[in-house]
């Protein structure tokens, strides 16, 4: 079923997108990668203000090849979620709503996104181009020292996503390649 | 004897570093139309018809086609009777790396140390991969490989009792742990035989060779085709969301191998397959 929601998202919305979904994402989200996770996770931990408010927020696992003039930014197609497990349930509990990724993710994760009413989205890995037209605007947040790691707020427009794992825990990767074993 | 001098290396690179991220191979691309008529599943028939138009949006404007424009990984391949002259040839290497990835809007995918991690906010330095061989030739195969797919790739040292099942076995086993992680439509290399790393490169290899041609060996074709069709029953499907499309290619390279061994390396590459070849 298709669906067009606006970021950031509530539970209210997070509760009606169901595994498998297509869903037109617009609105703001944040990009964050391996390294800018490392350090949202170190500054949780020593109990700091973070640099963008995590409530009803929507992460991108995302880090854009360079901007061409006249351009908001470059290629920007999904990373690895997996490699983020280790830090997402300490985003989850603080009030992070949406995770944009490919791939699968950790039991933790999972349990997390239940215990938290939150939504797994997958964007289409390798598709960097087309998925670069969504994206409307691009600022840098955060850690801008991380190069292409560094926490970007963007706009984006009907931002193609699917929804993988639902606030219920149901997971389009289990239930899908099942249909075609043979 | 020829020379040449090393900014001509230089240049070459530079140049393909960027044709390497903008645009595939024909085989990659015709791979990519034939595998969107034959998917059944509307939602990988759906993805697939999406990766084929970001293809011709960054052949159009020139922009990577995926964000990850990879490690730099370079086979050269140098003939005997080539003198280089102008400098140091494995700087003119990275300096073809830099520029490239400079000019091409490419991403400073490379951090210095595997450690502490700190960017070298310039792509360099690439893996190269040299061989000495007869004649006055430089051949240069340039490949951008994304880790995506690289995490997912697996080294194996089977028995030689373990024979040709734990070979199918081996290569099996990484393509589903890999699922939807490394972004199929996959082209999967397998380097058979040779040493740990022998094995490894022979993988390597064995993605930047044509996907439509088969190995010349008759039984690795078969087995080339075998893996393939049983690959393509897992179900996985075009992005992992379920389909008959989960690899377009198996190229398998072989090496002779020690008495007790049966070394396998299966490099994974997603449907961005990028390798670009010259001859200098």
């Amino acid at each position: 079923m298709d669906k067009y929601i606006i970021a950031p998202i509530t539970e209210e919305v997070t509760a009606n997108l169901k595994s498998g979904d297509f869903v037109y994402l617009s609105g703001t989200v944040y990009s964050a990668r391996d390294a800018a996770h490392k350090r949202l996770a170190e500054a949780i931990e020593k109990g700091e203000d973070l640099p963008f408010d995590l409530k009803d927020s929507v992460v991108y696992y995302m880090g854009p090849s360079p901007a061409r003039e006249g351009r908001p930014i470059g290629s920007a197609g999904p990373t690895t979620a997996s490699r983020m497990d280790k830090y997402a349930p300490a985003l989850l509990d603080l009030g992070q709503k949406a995770m944009i990724g490919k791939g699968k993710r950790s039991q933790e994760v999972i349990d997390a996104m239940i215990r938290n009413h939150a939504v797994y989205f997958a964007a289409i890995g390798g598709a960097g181009a087309l998925l670069s037209k969504c994206i409307t605007k691009s600022e840098v947040v955060c850690y801008e020292d991380l190069g292409a790691e560094a926490v970007r707020r963007l706009e984006v427009e009907n931002f193609p996503v699917i929804v993988v794992i639902d606030s219920k825990g149901n997971n389009l990767y289990e239930t899908s390649a099942k249909e075609y074993l043979r | 004897m020829k020379t040449i001098d090393v900014s001509q290396i230089t240049d070459t690179i530079k140049e393909m570093c960027m044709e390497a991220n903008y645009s595939l191979s024909e085989d990659m691309v015709e791979a990519l139309k034939h595998s969107e008529e034959m998917e059944e599943s509307e939602v990988g028939k759906k993805v697939l018809g999406q990766l084929l138009k970001n293809l011709q949006i960054a052949n159009d404007e020139q922009i990577p086609i995926c964000q990850d424009t990879g490690m730099a990984v370079i086979f050269f391949e140098i003939g005997q009777d080539v003198h280089f002259v102008g400098g140091d040839l494995e700087k003119a290497i990275h300096e073809g790396v830099r520029q490239g990835y400079h000019k091409g809007y490419l991403r400073h995918s490379v951090v210095g140390d595997p450690i502490l991690r700190e960017n070298t906010k310039d792509n360099t330095p690439a893996v190269i991969h040299y061989s000495i061989v007869s004649g006055d030739q430089v051949n240069i195969t340039f490949t951008s490989k994304g880790f995506g797919s690289e995490n997912m790739s697996r080294i194996f040292m089977l028995k030689p009792s373990d024979g040709i099942e734990g070979v199918k076995q081996a290569v099996l086993s990484a393509v589903k742990e890999a699922g939807p992680n490394a972004c199929p439509p996959l082209v999967v290399g397998v380097g058979l035989g040779g040493d740990f790393e022998k094995a490894a490169i022979l993988a390597k290899q064995a993605l930047t060779r044509n996907i439509k041609e088969r190995s010349a060996v008759a039984y690795v074709k078969e087995l080339e085709m075998e893996l393939l069709e049983k690959i393509n029953g897992l179900g996985i499907g075009p992005a992992g969301l379920g389909g008959r499309i989960t690899a377009l290619a198996v190229n398998i390279n072989t090496f002779p191998t020690h008495i007790a061994g049966l070394p396998v390396a299966v490099n994974i590459c997603c449907h961005v397959n990028r390798h670009v070849c010259k001859t200098l």
